[in-house]
């Protein structure tokens, strides 16, 4: 378990060095248009990754606005993710997605367009047609978009092999979620005769529920997560909020100092090394 | 005899369905399988039901075109695509120009009018043809539908087909009238192409000379260089006629028209309000009689 732990740790510490890199250079005025961090949420995607690698299945991917913690995760690869976010031909979506679109062939990813939650439906028609194990990642407030919910539905009735990850931060832009709803993700996909789960993004939680995926029909997974900086741009809402990514290191000890020094190193590198091109 | 529209496009389904892809849309499989242009099939056949959801529906069929698969979406009601566009518009019509990953689609997208209300009547293809990344045809004759078909088959590109329910009888059809001197120029889409040819033929008996030129593409609309030369050689301009609201495709194409031509295009479409369901609330399409009252002012006005 700790391997399996360790190995979503480096996912996650790719991550959240880009991520970092990426807020100072917000702050810097690197970047001209808006930018959704993931730092926070990354355990979730670099757990599914990490548990689609060791099952060795290589789904279809549908991302989010805030996704660059899904690409990277992936697998997909950084230097096209720098290239990106820096406007260039060479980026991961020609230059055309910046944040919010990225997309990578090689690694089955697909791009977003901006319209909140557009990407569920699109899966569960693209998993229709190819019945290819498909996973979609969604926040807690484009989960509400009214076609996520007509889509989920449908998914259900054809039983497609398909996983509908909901990263829940709880917030949309800053409107809490009970604000905005009374009801639970979780009891929808029931309703849908979906299976469904409440989790935390602690790594041995989130990975147990992705046990048994694909064969039965479509499962929904709601996701508690945190997220560490503003909705878009370069900012802290709460300095005292919750870190899945500093209570992991903290319990893995110098062996995952050791790896985020690594990818800290090599984020700032390949940085470089782009920047450089310019 | 002569294969009608509604033939044509049966046919064409069927072929599409044997070649591997499929039909998508909702209650195709009713009683009258969409005004009997579907062949008798089921979700086996290639022939599925989506679910009633139409902002879904519009987003699941893109996601099945991304897969490549090349489906017909059948929209029941052109009225309808307020509901099932905007994931077409925003993903499918801009995948290819974004990611380059092309989302094929073929959009029919059916209009008809008569005690339909304020939602699901006439044509709506403006909605579409202000966006980059599709083409736009409003076929009404059995070879313009299969010419369009095709030419879908070949590109990988979205198709919005403007259909109106009122063409699936013709079996004719439709060629350009072109004098060499003329007193109007008319420029008709979707069903108003047929009260232009009626108008046409009741003005030419009062001694009126009148061009018909039958817009069957609305996107990329090409002014034909005969068309350019029928409307530069009329006495009072041209007409754009239409079965959407004027403030849309109508409008655009006149202008465009104007651009290339410097002549003066009026148009001539849907009332500015909205339609009810009882007939005298109805907002009908320009019949024969409202295209010879408008040709007659401009006429006296001039």
């Amino acid at each position: 378990m700790k391997q399996f732990r360790i190995n979503v740790f480096k996912r996650a510490s790719l991550c959240r060095n880009f991520e970092q890199y990426v807020f100072d250079g917000i702050k810097n005025r690197l970047f001209r248009f808006p930018i959704y961090l993931s730092a926070g949420q990354e355990y979730i995607s670099a757990t599914i990754a990490e548990t689609m690698r060791v099952k060795n299945i290589q789904p279809n991917i549908f991302i989010q606005h805030r996704g660059h913690s899904t690409y990277l995760s992936n697998d997909a690869p950084v230097e096209m993710l720098v290239d990106e976010l820096l406007g260039k031909e060479s980026g991961c979506a020609y230059g055309m997605g910046g944040s919010a679109s990225i997309h990578s062939k090689e690694k089955n990813i697909f791009g977003h367009d901006g319209l909140m939650g557009s990407q569920v439906p699109i899966a569960v028609g693209h998993c229709y047609s190819t019945q290819h194990p498909t996973i979609v990642h969604m926040g807690d407030a484009s989960a509400e978009e009214d076609y996520v919910l007509g889509a989920m539905g449908w998914a259900s009735t054809k039983k497609l092999p398909i996983l509908f990850v909901v990263e829940d931060n709880n917030l949309s832009i800053l409107t809490e979620k009970k604000v905005r709803r009374s009801w639970h993700m979780r009891d929808v996909a029931k309703a849908f005769n979906m299976r469904a789960r409440d989790t935390t993004d602690d790594p041995v939680e989130l990975g147990s529920h992705l046990q048994c995926l694909f064969d039965c029909g479509p499962m929904l997974l709601n996701v508690n997560t945190h997220r560490k900086y503003w909705h878009s741009g370069a900012g802290i809402d709460d300095e005292n909020i919750f870190d899945r990514y500093q209570v992991e290191m903290d319990s893995l000890g110098e062996e995952a100092v050791q790896i985020h020094n690594h990818y800290k190193q090599k984020v700032e590198e390949i940085w470089q090394k782009q920047l450089e091109k310019q | 005899m002569a294969k009608t529209v509604r033939e044509t496009i049966k046919e064409i389904t069927r072929q599409h369905l044997k070649g591997g892809s499929r039909c998508f849309g909702q209650c195709l499989t009713a009683v009258g399988w969409v005004g009997g242009t579907l062949p008798e099939l089921y979700e086996e056949d290639g022939m599925v039901e989506l679910s009633m959801a139409d902002v879904a529906g519009g987003a699941i069929i893109t996601g099945i075109a991304l897969a490549g698969e090349r489906p017909i979406y059948v929209v029941r009601y052109q009225g309808f695509q307020w509901y099932n566009s905007p994931t077409i518009i925003n993903y499918a019509m801009k995948s290819k120009e974004i990611w380059k990953r092309p989302c094929p689609l073929l959009v029919r997208s059916i209009a008809m009018e008569g005690g339909i209300g304020p939602v699901a009547g006439s044509s709506h293809h403006s909605i579409y043809q202000r966006m980059p990344g599709v083409k736009i045809a409003s076929p009404m004759t059995p070879k313009e539908y299969q010419d369009v078909y095709s030419q879908f088959m070949k590109e990988d590109e979205v198709y919005y087909i403007s259909e109106h329910r009122k063409s699936y009888d013709n079996a004719e059809e439709l060629s350009d009238t072109i004098h060499d001197v003329a007193d109007i120029t008319l420029f008709p889409i979707s069903i108003t192409r047929f009260a232009a040819e009626q108008a046409k033929e009741k003005l030419e008996k009062q001694g009126y000379k009148v061009n018909v030129c039958h817009v069957l593409w609305i996107k990329p609309f090409v002014l034909k260089p005969q068309w350019k030369v029928a409307l530069e050689n009329s006495k009072f301009g041209g007409i754009v006629l239409d079965d959407d609201y004027e403030e849309g495709a109508a409008s655009s194409i006149a202008h465009r028209i104007m651009i290339e031509t410097k002549s003066p295009v009026h148009t001539l479409g849907l009332r500015h309000r909205t339609a009810g369901f009882h007939p005298k609330v109805d907002n009908l399409p320009p019949s024969k009689d409202e295209i010879i009252k408008k040709i007659l002012e401009m006429i006296k006005n001039d």
